[in-house]
C-alpha cells in the first residue's frame, strides 16, 4: 500500500519554522525527516516516521508555491491563495531573505554575475553551506540589486519597500548592494579577519557621506541622470579629494600638522613616540588613499588599502584602540587650524566617514 | 420582470506576461450576462492593467437573473492572431437578489483558468436594480433566502417549518459530447463550468418557486450536488427545508435561543405569519384535519403496496433491467432469503440487535396508516387508546396526528398535497427548543440503478453556444418517462417515510441523499432520522394551550427526545427497554442512533468521540445487470457489518448514543466500501451500556480458552481506559429505583391504561435480564477474529485531542476564537496481489487512521484542541485506488476552563445557569461591540508590519513606512460548523456555490499529482474566500465540500480535478475584544488565523 498522493491544506497556510529552516538550509525532504527524527519529535508527539514524511512533503510542497512569491513579498502580501496572517508574512520573508555570514563574506564585493554563480559551488565545499541554500541566498542578493540599482532615493528605503524587509536586514542588503555595485576587494587575506559586520557599518557611513544622495542634491533636480544616488560614489567628490594631497606633498603644511597633534596629544597616548615617529607615514598613507580614489582599480582596493597603510602599522606598535580614537580626532580636527589649506569641508566629508571606517576596521 | 445589473471593472493586478517580447499584457475585459457582451478598452502594457471602465448596464429578466451567472473574461489582445484569454471569474449575482443580504459586490476576484490555475486578480463592482413587483411573478424566486446551514440561522427567528423541498435538473455532460473530440480541453472545461453554473442557477430558482408556494421565504439546510454520470448525463439535485423566517432585529435576540424555552415559546405569536395562507382553511383543529384525511391515507396505502409490490413488479415495470431494491423496512413482507435478520439491522440502527421476532413486524405501521382518523377521535374525546402502551399514549397520538395534519396542511391548495405533501423530512441537524419531541431512531435505503443514457426528443445538444442549452426538467416528463432520476428518489423517500412509519414517527429530520457511480452503476442512497415533532413550528394556525402545557410536563429537559415514540407493546423491533434515567418517567432505548446534532439541552456525561466503521467488500468485476445484482446481494450484508462495528466500538468506548451517524457505501470496480462516521456520547437519560463478552466456540480447547481470556480482558481494560479518557463516570444509580417498576406520581395515568400493564411488567424483567447482559461478541471463525482485533488497534487521538463529527463537541463549552479549516486528500493504490477482504480492511483501516494521525501531528500546536465536525469521504476513482478527503475544522478550547467540566447532572446544570446569566451580563458589551464597524478588521495591520521590522534606533533619515501594509488582504475564515466561536453572526450575505475544474497536462512540472491537487484545493480556497470578501463578509458558515473528483493519467503527464464546495456568506463580529482573556493569553492568541493587530487592538 503506498500513498500516491496526499495534500492537506488549511485555510490558513500552516507554516512550521522549524521546517522552514530546514527547507531554507537546503535540506533534501528525506534530510529534513532525517534530521527532525533526530530533534526527538517522534518521542514528543508520539507521531511515526510516515507521519513526519507526509507532513514535511506538504511543508516543502507549500514553500515551493510559495517561492515564487517571496520573490516579490509585496506580492505575498496581496495575493489571495495562501491566508497568512502578517506576523507570519513577515517572519516568511524574513527568514527568506536571511543570509549565512559565512556566504556573505564569499562573495561580499564580487560582481553578481553568472560567473560567481558557478563558483557556488566552490563556496558551497568551503563554508558548508548547502548549494541550495548558496543559490538560494546569492539569488537573492541578485535580485535585490537588479530592483534597487537603478532607483533613485534611499537606498535602505527602497529595499525596504520593495523587499518588505526589516530595518535591520535592509541596511544589510544595502551594503550588500553598495558593496557589489562598488566591487571592493573583501576577499585578500589580510581582510579575511574583518565581518560582513565590519563592512556593512562601512558601507553605511560611506553611502551617508560619500554618494550623491547623501549631499541631496537630487530633490532639486529630478531630471538629473543621477539615478542611483545611493548606490555610486559621488565621482566630483572623488575628484575633488586629489585637492587633499597639499596636506603630505606640502612639506610645511605636514610639520605643521604633525605638530598640533603631537602637542595635543603629548602625555595623552601609551604609545606616543611611536605615533610621532609614523606620523608622516600614517597621514601620507590616508591621504593617498584619498588621492587615489578616481580611479575604479583603486576604490575597489580601499580596505585593501586602509589595512595595509593604516590598520597594519599601528596594530604592529600594539596601539589600543583608544589611542586609535585619541589620534584619529586629534588628526582630523587639527587639519583646520591649518591656515594654508582650504578644502576643509572637503576633509570632513572624507576623514568624518574613514575615521569611523577605521575604528571599526581596527581589531584583531 | 426585467431588472438592471450594472457591471464595473475597475483594475487589475498580478496578471501574467502575455507578450515573451515586452515581459507585459495588453490586457482587456469581456463582460458577458446571457446574451450580451461588452468590452473594456485595451490598457497597453502593463501587468497591472487600470481600466476603471464605465457601467456596463444589462437589462434582463430575473427569472435569467437568478439563472445566469456573470462571466467576466480578461483578455490579451493581439492585433495578428486571436487574442488571448488569461481566464475568466463566474460571479453568482444571487445574493444580490434578496433585499437583507449583500448590496453590492465589490472586490478583488482572482483571475481562474482551468488549465493555468489563478492568473492575477481583477477588481469589479457589481450592482442589481431590480424592480418592486416581484410577487406577481411566478418563474423567478427573488428574494427567497438560501442557506447551507442545518440549523435555523443565527440572526433569525424560525416562525414556521414548511419541510421538505426538493428539485433536480438534468443535462448531457459536455464532456461527453461528439464536440468534445474536436475542442481544446479548456473549452470543454469552461462548457461544463458553465453549465453547471447555469444548472444551479436554474434549480435554486426552482426550489425558490416551490417555497413561494408553500408561503415561505427561505430555505435551511440546503444541500446540492451533482451526479457526474458520465455517458448518460448530468444530474443537479437538491434539498431543502422550505421556512419562513424573522429577522431579528433587536440585540437582544442575539442571545442563544436555548436560554429559556419557556419563555421563547410565549414569544412566538403563533397567528403572525406574515404571509397568511389564504388557502388553508383556517385554523386547524382535529376535526378541521379531517378534510385532508383522505389524502394521508391514499397516500399511505399508495406507499405500502409499493413497498409490497416492488419487489416483484420491479423487473415488470422496469424498461430495461435494474437491480433489485433493498428493504430495510420492517414492514415489507418477509424475504424468502435468509438474509431478513440482516436487514433489520440496516434500519433500525438505533437498536440493539437480538435476534428480531418478525411475528411482530407490519403491523404497526398498518395500523397507524389507516387508523389514523380514529385514534384522532379517540384522542380527542379524551378516552385512552387501548394500544397506547402508556399513559403518554393518545396524547402521543393527538401530537402525532396534529403533527401530521401540520406537515400536511401546509401545502396550501389541497390539490397540490399529492406532489408536495408527500415527504415529511427536514434537512435540518439542529432544532429550535422544543421542536423535536422523540427521535425514534436511524432510518436509511439504499437502492442500486443502472444508469441509461438520458434519451429524450426534446432534448437539442449543446453546441457551444450558451443560449442552445436545452434544460430538462424531468418533472414534465413524468408520465411517459417513468424511469427518471425523480422517480428513483421518490421511491426512495417514500421507503424513508414508511421506515419513520414503523417507528411510530411522523417525521424524519437530519435528512440527507447521495450517490456513488461506477460506470453505469448508480447506488442511491437516502437517511435521516425518524422523529416526532412539536407541530407547533409547523403550522401557520392555532394550537390548543392544552397540548402545549402537556407538551412542557410531558418533556423533562434533557431527555425527552430519548423517550421512545413508538408503543413498546407493538414495537417494530426488539429492544431493550427501561426507564428513562433521568425523568424515570418514560421508556428509553438503550442505545439511540441518529443524524442529528446531539439536541442543546441534552444532558450528557463526559465528552464525546469521533466513531467510525470502516469496511471493503470485494466483488467481481462484472457488466450491467450482472454488476448490479451483485452489489445489491452485498449491500445488506455491508450495512450489516458496519452497524456492528459501530454498536462494538460504541460500547468499547462505554457510551450508548450515536449522533451525526453518517454512513457511505461507495462503489467501485471490484470493491465496495463502507465507511461510517458518527459522534459517542453518553447520554445520562439511557442506561449504561453493558461490557462486551467474547465467547469462544470450542470451549473446551485449554490454550484457546487462554486467548479468549486474554482477549476478554484487554477489551475491558479498554473499556476502562476510555471511560477514563472521556470522563465518563455517570452519577451511580441505585438499584432500586431503576427496579421499582413504577414512579409514585404516574399512579393516577395507570387508569388509562387497561391489560397492557401487565405486560409493561414482563418487559420490564426481560429488561433488567437484558441489561445485565453484556453485549456478546462470538469468535468462530477467524473473521470474527479479525474484528476483535481491529476493534482493539483503534488508537484514541493523543492527550489534549478530541474529536468529533457533529457541530460541537459534547462536554466542552469553553471553545477560544482559534479556528483551522482544513481539507486532507489522501490516495492510496493497493497492490493487486493481496486482494482479500481482510487485506482490504486492514488497508482501508490503516488509511483512515494514518490519516487522522498525520492531522493530529499537523495540528498539534492548537492543542488542546478539538476537531469538529470532521466529515470522510470515500471514493474509488480507479480499479486499486481508494480517494479520502477529510474537510474539518480544528477549534481550540481553554484548557483551564475545561479542567472544571461537570460531572454530574446536577452541578451541569447548575453550569448552564450560570452561564446563562454570564450571557445576561455580556449584553452590554455586545451592544458595544456591535456598534462597531461591520469590517472587525481594522487597518491595524499595518502595525504588525511594522513591528516585525522594527524601526530600530539608528533611524538615519527619516524613512516612510513600509508600503503596501495597510492594504493587505482581509482575513476570511472558513468553517464547516454553522457558527464561529466567541464571535456573534450579524449578518448572512447569501449562498456560495461553487464549481471548478482544473486540468493539466504537465503534471510532473506541476510538482506531480500532489502539487496539482494543493495548489488546486488552495486556489479554491481562495476563490471561495474572495467571493466571500466582495460580499463584503470576512466568513463563510457551514462550509462543505460536496465533491472532489480527481482523474490521473501519468502516462499522459495529464490530470484533470474536479471540485464543488457551499457555505452562507456571512458578516461576524468579535464577541468582545475588550475581555481580559486576551490579555491574559497573548501568545495563544497569536494565531494563524486572526490578524495580529486585531488581537492586540
Amino acid at each position: 500500500m503506498t500513498s500516491e498522493l496526499d495534500i492537506f491544506v488549511g485555510n490558513t497556510t500552516l507554516i512550521d519554522e522549524d521546517v522552514y529552516r530546514l527547507w531554507l538550509d537546503g535540506y533534501s525532504v528525506s534530510d529534513a525527516v532525517a534530521l527532525r527524527v533526530r530533534s526527538g519529535i517522534l518521542e514528543q508527539t508520539g507521531a511515526t516516521a510516515a507521519v513526519l514524511q507526509s507532513d514535511t512533503m506538504d511543508h516543502y510542497r507549500t514553500f515551493h508555491m510559495l517561492e515564487r512569491l517571496l520573490h516579490a513579498p509585496p506580492k505575498l502580501l496581496h495575493q489571495l491563495i495562501f491566508q497568512i496572517p502578517p506576523s507570519r508574512q513577515a517572519l516568511l520573508i524574513e527568514r527568506y531573505y536571511a543570509f549565512d555570514e559565512a556566504f556573505v563574506r564569499e562573495v561580499l564585493g564580487k560582481k553578481l554575475s553568472k560567473g560567481t554563480k558557478k563558483d557556488l559551488d566552490d563556496i558551497s565545499t568551503k563554508t558548508g553551506i548547502t548549494l541550495k541554500s548558496c543559490r538560494r541566498q546569492f539569488d537573492n542578493f541578485k535580485r535585490v540589486f537588479k530592483v534597487v540599482e537603478e532607483m533613485r532615493g534611499s537606498l535602505v528605503d527602497n529595499i525596504q519597500q520593495h523587499f518588505l524587509l526589516s530595518d535591520r536586514l535592509s541596511r544589510d542588503y544595502a551594503a550588500i548592494v553598495f558593496f557589489a555595485n562598488n566591487r571592493f576587494e573583501t576577499g585578500k587575506k589580510k581582510l579575511q579577519y574583518l565581518s560582513f559586520g565590519d563592512f556593512a557599518f562601512c558601507a553605511e557611513l560611506m553611502i551617508q557621506n560619500w554618494t550623491l544622495g547623501a549631499v541631496g542634491e537630487a530633490p532639486t533636480d529630478p531630471d538629473s541622470q543621477v539615478d542611483d544616488m545611493d548606490v555610486d560614489l559621488d565621482k566630483e567628490f572623488l575628484q575633488d579629494l586629489k585637492e587633499l594631497k597639499v596636506l603630505v606633498a606640502d612639506k610645511d603644511l605636514l610639520d605643521l600638522h604633525k605638530s598640533l597633534v603631537c602637542t595635543t596629544l603629548r602625555g595623552k597616548l601609551t604609545v606616543f613616540s611611536e605615533m610621532e615617529a609614523n606620523f608622516k607615514n600614517l597621514s601620507r598613507g590616508l591621504v593617498n588613499v584619498a588621492a587615489k580614489l578616481t580611479h575604479n582599480k583603486d576604490v575597489r582596493d580601499l580596505f585593501v588599502d586602509l589595512v595595509e597603510k593604516f590598520v597594519e602599522p599601528c596594530r604592529s606598535d600594539h596601539w589600543p584602540l583608544a589611542d586609535v580614537r585619541l589620534f584619529l580626532n586629534q588628526y582630523s580636527a587639527s587639519v583646520h587650524s591649518l591656515d594654508g589649506f582650504r578644502h576643509q569641508a572637503l576633509w570632513d566629508r572624507y576623514m568624518g566617514t574613514l575615521r569611523g571606517c577605521l575604528l571599526r576596521l581596527y581589531h584583531d | 420582470m426585467p431588472g438592471k445589473l450594472k457591471v464595473k471593472i475597475v483594475a487589475g493586478r498580478h496578471l501574467p506576461v502575455m507578450d515573451r517580447a515586452s515581459d507585459l499584457t495588453d490586457a482587456f475585459v469581456e463582460v458577458k450576462f446571457g446574451n450580451t457582451t461588452f468590452k473594456t478598452d485595451v490598457y497597453l502594457k502593463s501587468l497591472n492593467p487600470q481600466w476603471n471602465s464605465e457601467w456596463f448596464k444589462f437589462e434582463v429578466d430575473d427569472e435569467d437573473l437568478q439563472d445566469e451567472p456573470l462571466q467576466i473574461t480578461v483578455l490579451d489582445h493581439d492585433t495578428y492572431s486571436a487574442n488571448d484569454a488569461i481566464g475568466k471569474v463566474y460571479i453568482d449575482i444571487d445574493p444580490l437578489l434578496y433585499s437583507e443580504a449583500a448590496t453590492v459586490i465589490s472586490g478583488w476576484f482572482p483571475i481562474y483558468d482551468t488549465i493555468h490555475g489563478i492568473r492575477g486578480e481583477i477588481n469589479v463592482i457589481v450592482k442589481v436594480d431590480l424592480f418592486n413587483d416581484l410577487n406577481r411573478f411566478r418563474q423567478s424566486s427573488c428574494g427567497v433566502k438560501f442557506f447551507c446551514t442545518t440549523s435555523i440561522p443565527k440572526c433569525y427567528r424560525a416562525v414556521i417549518i414548511h419541510g421538505f423541498v426538493e428539485e433536480l435538473v438534468v443535462n448531457e455532460d459536455p464532456e461527453y459530447q461528439w464536440i468534445d473530440r474536436i475542442r481544446t480541453p479548456r473549452a470543454s472545461n469552461e462548457a461544463r463550468q458553465r453549465l453547471i453554473s447555469l444548472m444551479s442557477g436554474e434549480l435554486q430558482r426552482k426550489i425558490g418557486l416551490k417555497v413561494l408556494e408553500m408561503r415561505g421565504n427561505a430555505v435551511v439546510g440546503y444541500l446540492q450536488c451533482f451526479d457526474l454520470e458520465g455517458e448518460s448525463g448530468l444530474v443537479v439535485r437538491a434539498i431543502g427545508t422550505a421556512c419562513t423566517l424573522d429577522k431579528l432585529s433587536s440585540p437582544a435576540a442575539f442571545l442563544p435561543a436555548c436560554n429559556s424555552p419557556s419563555k421563547e415559546m410565549k414569544e412566538i405569536p403563533f397567528n403572525e405569519d406574515p404571509n397568511p395562507n389564504t388557502h388553508s382553511s383556517g385554523p386547524s383543529t382535529p376535526l378541521k384535519n379531517q378534510t385532508y384525511s383522505f389524502s394521508p391515507s391514499k397516500s399511505y396505502s399508495r406507499q405500502s403496496s409499493s413497498s409490497d409490490t416492488d419487489l416483484s413488479l420491479t423487473p415488470k415495470t422496469a424498461p430495461y433491467p435494474q437491480g433489485p431494491r433493498i428493504y430495510l423496512c420492517p414492514s415489507s413482507p418477509p424475504l424468502s432469503c435468509g438474509s431478513l435478520h440482516l436487514k433489520k439491522s440496516c434500519l433500525l440502527l438505533s437498536e440493539s440487535s437480538l435476534p428480531p421476532h418478525h411475528s411482530s413486524l407490519g403491523s404497526p405501521v398498518l395500523r397507524k396508516s389507516v387508523s389514523f382518523s380514529e385514534e384522532l377521535f379517540l384522542a380527542a374525546s379524551g378516552m385512552g387508546s387501548g394500544s397506547a402502551g402508556k399513559e403518554g399514549g393518545p396524547f402521543k397520538a393527538l401530537l402525532r396526528q396534529q403533527t401530521q395534519s401540520a406537515l400536511e396542511q401546509r401545502g396550501g391548495s389541497p390539490h397540490r398535497f399529492c406532489k408536495r405533501r408527500e415527504f415529511p423530512f427536514f434537512t435540518l441537524t439542529a432544532f429550535p427548543p422544543g421542536f423535536l419531541v422523540h427521535v425514534g431512531g436511524v432510518v436509511s435505503a439504499r437502492s442500486v440503478k443502472l444508469l441509461d443514457r438520458i434519451h429524450n426528443p426534446a432534448f437539442v445538444g449543446i453546441m457551444g453556444n450558451t443560449r442552445s442549452y436545452k434544460l430538462l426538467d424531468w418533472n414534465s416528463f413524468n408520465s411517459d418517462e417513468p424511469e427518471t432520476r425523480d422517480a428513483w428518489w421518490a421511491e426512495i423517500r417514500q421507503e424513508i417515510k414508511s421506515h419513520a412509519k414503523a417507528l411510530g414517527c411522523h417525521a424524519v429530520v437530519g435528512y440527507s441523499e447521495s450517490t456513488s457511480i461506477c460506470e453505469e452503476v448508480c447506488i442511491l442512497s437516502a437517511s435521516g432520522t425518524a422523529a416526532v415533532l412539536n407541530p407547533r413550528f409547523l403550522q401557520d394556525g392555532t394550537l390548543e394551550g392544552c397540548l402545549e402545557q402537556r407538551l412542557e410536563e410531558n418533556l423533562p429537559v434533557g431527555c425527552g427526545f430519548c423517550h421512545i415514540p413508538y408503543d413498546e407493546l407493538n414495537m417494530p423491533f426488539p429492544a431493550h427497554l427501561t426507564y428513562c434515567y433521568n425523568c424515570r418517567k418514560q421508556k428509553v432505548p438503550d442505545v439511540l442512533f441518529t443524524t442529528i446534532d446531539l439536541p442543546t439541552d441534552a444532558t450528557v456525561v463526559g465528552k464525546g468521540c469521533l466513531i467510525q466503521a470502516r469496511l471493503c467488500r470485494l466483488k467481481k468485476k462484472a457488466q450491467a445487470e450482472a454488476n448490479a445484482t451483485a452489489i445489491s446481494n452485498l449491500l445488506p450484508f455491508m450495512e450489516y457489518e458496519v452497524h456492528t462495528q459501530l454498536m462494538n466500538k460504541l460500547k468499547l468506548k462505554g457510551m450508548n448514543a450515536l449522533f451525526g451517524l453518517r454512513i457511505q457505501i461507495t462503489v467501485g470496480e471490484n470493491m465496495l466500501m463502507g465507511l461510517a462516521s458518527a459522534t459517542g456520547v453518553y447520554l445520562a437519560a439511557l442506561p449504561t451500556p453493558g461490557g462486551i463478552q467474547i465467547a469462544g466456540k470450542t470451549p473446551n480447547d485449554g490454550s484457546y480458552e487462554q486467548h479468549i481470556s486474554h482477549m476478554q480482558k484487554k477489551i475491558n481494560d479498554t473499556i476502562a481506559k476510555n471511560k477514563e479518557l472521556y470522563e465518563i463516570n455517570p452519577p451511580e444509580t441505585s438499584e432500586e429505583l431503576i427496579g421499582s417498576p413504577i414512579p409514585e406520581p404516574r399512579q393516577h395515568s395507570r387508569l388509562l391504561r387497561s391489560q397492557s400493564e401487565s405486560s409493561d411488567e414482563v418487559t420490564e424483567l426481560d429488561l433488567s435480564h437484558g441489561k445485565k447482559d453484556a453485549f456478546v461478541l462470538e469468535i468462530d471463525d477467524t473473521d470474527a477474529l479479525e474484528d476483535v482485533h481491529s476493534l482493539l488497534t483503534d488508537v484514541p487521538p493523543p492527550p489534549g485531542f478530541y474529536s468529533c463529527n457533529t457541530e460541537i463537541m459534547p462536554g466542552i463549552n469553553n471553545w477560544t476564537s482559534e479556528i483551522q479549516m482544513f481539507t486532507s486528500v489522501r490516495v492510496t493504490r493497493l497492490s493487486s496481489l493481496n486482494l482479500t477482504n481482510q487485506a482490504l480492511n486492514k488497508n482501508f483501516n490503516d488509511l483512515c487512521e494514518n490519516l487522522l494521525k498525520s492531522l493530529y501531528f499537523k495540528l498539534r500546536s492548537m492543542i488542546p484542541c478539538c476537531l469538529c465536525h470532521v466529515n470522510f469521504t470515500v471514493s474509488l476513482p480507479e480499479d486499486e485506488l481508494i480517494q479520502v478527503t477529510v474537510t474539518a475544522v480544528a477549534i481550540t478550547f481553554d484548557k483551564n476552563q475545561a479542567l472544571q467540566t461537570t460531572k454530574t447532572h446536577v452541578e451541569k446544570s447548575l453550569q448552564r445557569a450560570s452561564t446563562d446569566n454570564e450571557e445576561l451580563l455580556q449584553f452590554p458589551l455586545e451592544l458595544c461591540s456591535d456598534s462597531i464597524p461591520s469590517h472587525p478588521f481594522p487597518p491595524a495591520k499595518a502595525v504588525t508590519v511594522e513591528k516585525a521590522s522594527p524601526m530600530g534606533e539608528g533611524n538615519f533619515r527619516n524613512r516612510s513606512a513600509p508600503p503596501c501594509a495597510n492594504s493587505t488582504v482581509g482575513v476570511v475564515k472558513m468553517t464547516p460548523l454553522s457558527f464561529i466561536p466567541g464571535a456573534k453572526i450579524t449578518k448572512y450575505l447569501g449562498i456560495i456555490n461553487m464549481f471548478f475544474i482544473r486540468e493539466t497536462t504537465s503534471l510532473r512540472e506541476e510538482g506531480g499529482v500532489s502539487g496539482f491537487l494543493h495548489a488546486f484545493i488552495a486556489e479554491v480556497f481562495a476563490m471561495v474566500r474572495a467571493h466571500v470578501a466582495a460580499l463584503g463578509g470576512n466568513a463563510v458558515v457551514s462550509y462543505i465540500m460536496k465533491q472532489c473528483v480527481f482523474m490521473e493519467n501519468p502516462n499522459k503527464n495529464q490530470a484533470q480535478c474536479l471540485i464543488n464546495v457551499s457555505g452562507d456568506a456571512v458578516v461576524f463580529v468579535r464577541e468582545s475584544d475588550l475581555e481580559v482573556v486576551s490579555t491574559q493569553h497573548p501568545t495563544a492568541n497569536c494565531q494563524p488565523l486572526c490578524a495580529g493587530g486585531e488581537v492586540t487592538t
